[in-house]
């Protein structure tokens, strides 16, 4: 491929590339994103390109390798089409432009275009292929089946995972190869880098159409994205940087990695129309390094725009420029702040940068050069605002929250995976329509938003709508999307203990507030964890929490409190079983909880005397073997295996 | 190796060169980064060494000790901790006789703790040389390693 040379080169082959689409009836596009990958999908993607190639002569069908369409708890995923609607639609060919229009034409779609098939095993492509791809039947058993109404559903937009969500940057990873650039292109992809070299735009005018999108920061802080990319434009330096911060180490958030595995180029584009806007000709992106898929995706794409002339010198010959390198971090949480985050591109340790802020990233950044940070879905969201307007974009939300966010719904909830909704969605429809609820027919108790610097929020508040506002308003944060549903058996003292000691554990030990106050709050914990804590101590945590709020450097020290403050606003009585009646009502903490067998419940399997490795479990054949507690060590390995319920924790 | 060390950064000197991405593929095709490397590094890019060692021990991506024959790394995320990760955690170590972040006496497994692997709804879950072993429980874990074993 060599470098196209005018924006009109583009656009010409783009539309050959639809007109060689057109040609393909059908399409089955398997999901290997992490969490499908790990369930077996790569198997399943080879099973299918293996037998499709030998009925390649009957009918041309195209085994698509896509990254992650965000059921990861159904997985792996395989989406069989026989119609280009999506795709249409997507580019804008379809004449429906209402926001539901699509829904309903695609669930009276001539059975079986777009059938949704989950948990496939290599040994079910040959039957897929014969029925669903070669003729029109369906493979029953493998289409998604609620857990509660057990009632089937065909179609993607039908399964209530999907049909109560707004796709809008997620939706297309499941039309693309992300690493062929081709696919990308096809879907309407650099469109907006198009529109933008085509009409000659001005970097203020499109940085009024991003302040009129109501785009905010999508990394956690919520800053007005226009804003700040004004910032960037008016600062004074000879070199400008645009960084992209795909550094996502919130334990439970993976929809940054998704982005950038499934859809790369699109996250490109957001840079280059950013750095059009700024002024900036060169930019990272900083991944993170447990990340290699998303490395090696993003990667390839970054080869790709350069070779294709989207990328380098004289883009589409513009006269514009920007390079863009990618840079793998080390593995350290706090480099997803800013300023560690520069200290660690610059070859030094991911360590925040001491000063007092101002001067910002933006006036002074990357070797001392304003920089333009940005989130990985704040760059997605780029490109669409620009191809489809602001007022398009403001549709979405409410209030000063506009567009859809992007959120990992994991922990106790049925549909574990990533969801995109619209802003101001309620909890409760999050995690009850959407997520189907908690499993196993336990109680919800609390759910975690914006990861260990976020909060825990009570049931009393499920119909706390999703805004930036409001969710700081009760104590927490929409940091980058994590969401972390608790149900009864979750300890929130416990929890508090989890997030904190990972934070301490992360802190880079720079300012005092962080590296002394974290630790010594971890340590008061602690006391409650075994039963030790008094009255005062519940105070003591208060008076600290608030000092490292005020004092710390940097975010990170700012937020680790966040857990333990709402934990204790909203759970305050189980703080206080803790050291008042030395009790765990969840039943998590070792030093207050007791195994023991019921007796009734038992049938003398003997699973549980093999499982305990502490020695504490002893019996004879068929009777109910003797649990001693003092050799117990509380490992609940009897409670995993036993299958009549009969090991009790008190 | 100061040959192999030399290669590495040549590859790497540009105008802004990418320190951590050195130390990364050192890391990887060494196994850690021996003070022999680090030295060459030091030497070549006129970079105190006091400043490499500070960069290999802040980050986790970073080994100053060799690493085992595989590498498991138990993910500790918010959702594997709420679905018991830490309990394979403990059994893990029990039954390898190391803690998170050693290496077994023959040189066969480094155990390691992971915050979040973003497989979220597999968890909880453990990842062995890259390799996702998704909804274990401590046993199956144990299991998985005897596997291992089996296998040399």
């Amino acid at each position: 491929m060599s470098r196209l040379k005018k924006v009109a080169e583009l656009e010409q082959k783009r539309k050959e590339i639809v007109a060689g689409e057109k040609k393909e009836t059908a399409a089955v596009a398997v999901c290997c994103g992490t969490g499908c990958s790990a369930s077996g999908a790569v198997e399943v993607a080879e099973a299918f390109k293996k037998v499709l190639a030998g009925k390649a002569a009957e009918v041309p069908v195209k085994t698509r390798v896509t990254g992650c369409h965000g059921f990861c708890e159904q997985g792996p995923l395989v989406v069989i089409e026989k119609s280009n609607h999506e795709k249409e639609k997507a580019r804008g060919e379809t004449e429906s432009t209402e926001k539901d229009a699509g829904r309903d034409e695609g669930s009276s779609l001539q059975l079986p275009g777009n059938l949704f098939y989950c948990r496939v095993k290599p040994g079910d492509v040959e039957e897929i292929v014969e029925k669903s791809v070669l003729e029109s039947e369906v493979v029953e058993r493998l289409l998604y089946s609620d857990p509660v109404t057990e009632e089937r559903y065909y179609s993607e937009h039908e399964v209530p995972f999907y049909a109560h969500q707004e796709r809008l940057i997620m939706g297309y990873n499941g039309m693309i190869e992300p690493d062929r650039i081709e696919d990308y292109l096809a879907v309407g992809g650099y469109k907006a880098l198009r529109k933008i070299l085509e009409e000659n735009a001005s970097p203020v005018e499109i940085i009024e159409e991003i302040k009129k999108s109501g785009l905010r920061g999508r990394g956690g802080g919520g800053f007005p994205t226009g804003q700040k990319w004004e910032l960037c434009r008016k600062a004074d330096g000879e070199q400008k940087y645009v960084i992209c911060n795909a550094d996502e180490g919130d334990p439970g958030c993976f929809q940054d990695r998704s982005i950038l595995e499934g859809n790369p180029h699109l996250v490109l584009e957001g840079m280059i129309i950013a750095a059009y806007a700024t002024g900036a000709n060169k930019g990272y992106i900083y991944v993170r390094n447990e990340y290699p898929l998303a490395l090696k995706n993003i990667m390839q794409a970054t080869r790709q725009a350069l070779e294709w002339g989207l990328l380098g010198e004289d883009i589409l010959g513009s006269g514009f420029s920007f390079e863009v390198r990618i840079s793998r971090g080390g593995g350290a949480f706090v480099c997803g702040e800013e300023t560690a985050l520069l200290s660690s591109i610059e070859g030094l340790t991911g360590e925040p940068n001491p000063r007092p802020r101002p001067p910002y990233p933006t006036a002074k950044g990357l070797f001392g050069m304003p920089t333009l940070i940005n989130n990985v879905k704040t760059f997605a969201a780029v490109p669409l605002i620009i191809s489809k307007g602001a007022e398009w974009h403001r549709a979405y939300g409410t209030g000063d929250s506009r567009g859809t966010m992007v959120f990992s719904l994991t922990g106790k909830v049925n549909n574990t995976g990533l969801v995109e909704v619209p802003m101001g969605m309620s909890l409760r429809e999050l995690i009850y329509d959407i997520g189907g609820g908690i499993p196993g027919g336990r109680q919800f108790k609390a759910v975690q938003t914006g990861g260990p610097a976020g909060g825990c929020l009570p049931e009393s508040m499920l119909d706390l709508p999703l805004d930036y506002e409001k969710l700081s308003e009760a104590g927490s944060i929409m940091g980058s999307g994590g969401m972390i549903v608790m149900d009864d058996a979750t300890c929130m003292v416990d929890l508090a203990h989890y997030f904190l000691s990972f934070t301490v554990d992360e802190s880079c030990g720079k300012c005092v507030p962080c590296r002394e106050g974290g630790r010594q709050m971890l340590a008061l914990l602690e006391k409650f964890i075994c039963g030790q804590a008094l009255e005062g101590d519940l105070h003591m945590i208060w008076e600290l929490a608030t000092a490292m709020q005020k004092s710390s450097l940097c975010a990170l020290g700012k937020l680790a409190p966040n857990p333990v403050l709402t934990t204790l606003k909203y759970f305050e009585d189980e703080y206080r079983a803790h050291f008042e009646q030395w009790r765990c009502p969840a039943g998590v903490c070792r030093a207050l909880i007791s195994y023991s067998i019921d007796e009734e419940a038992c049938n003398a399997c003997g699973l549980c005397l093999k499982a305990c490795s502490a020695g504490a479990i002893s019996g004879v054949p068929d009777s109910t073997p003797l649990l001693e507690d003092e050799l117990c060590t509380r490992c609940g390995a009897c409670l995993d295996v036993c299958r009549h319920s009969a090991i009790l924790v008190k | 190796m100061k040959e192999q060390v030399e290669k590495i950064v040549d590859k790497y000197r540009t105008e802004e060169i990418d320190l951590v991405a050195i130390l990364h593929e050192i890391n990887s095709s060494m196994r850690y980064l021996p003070k022999e490397a680090l030295e060459v590094v030091s030497e070549e890019l006129s970079i105190p060494l006091s400043r490499l060692y500070g960069m290999a021990s802040f980050y986790r991506g970073f080994n100053l000790e060799p690493r085992g024959e595989h590498e498991i790394h138990v993910c500790l995320g918010t959702a594997c901790h709420v679905r018991g990760g830490a309990r394979i955690l403990d059994r893990l170590s029990e039954k390898l006789g190391v803690g998170p972040g050693e290496t077994t006496a023959d040189q066969k497994f480094t155990l390691n703790r992971v915050n979040c692997v973003g497989a979220c709804a597999l968890g909880p879950l453990v990842v062995v040389d890259q390799r996702y072993h998704g909804r274990l429980d401590p046993l199956k874990a144990e299991r998985l390693m005897e596997e291992y074993y089996e296998q040399a």
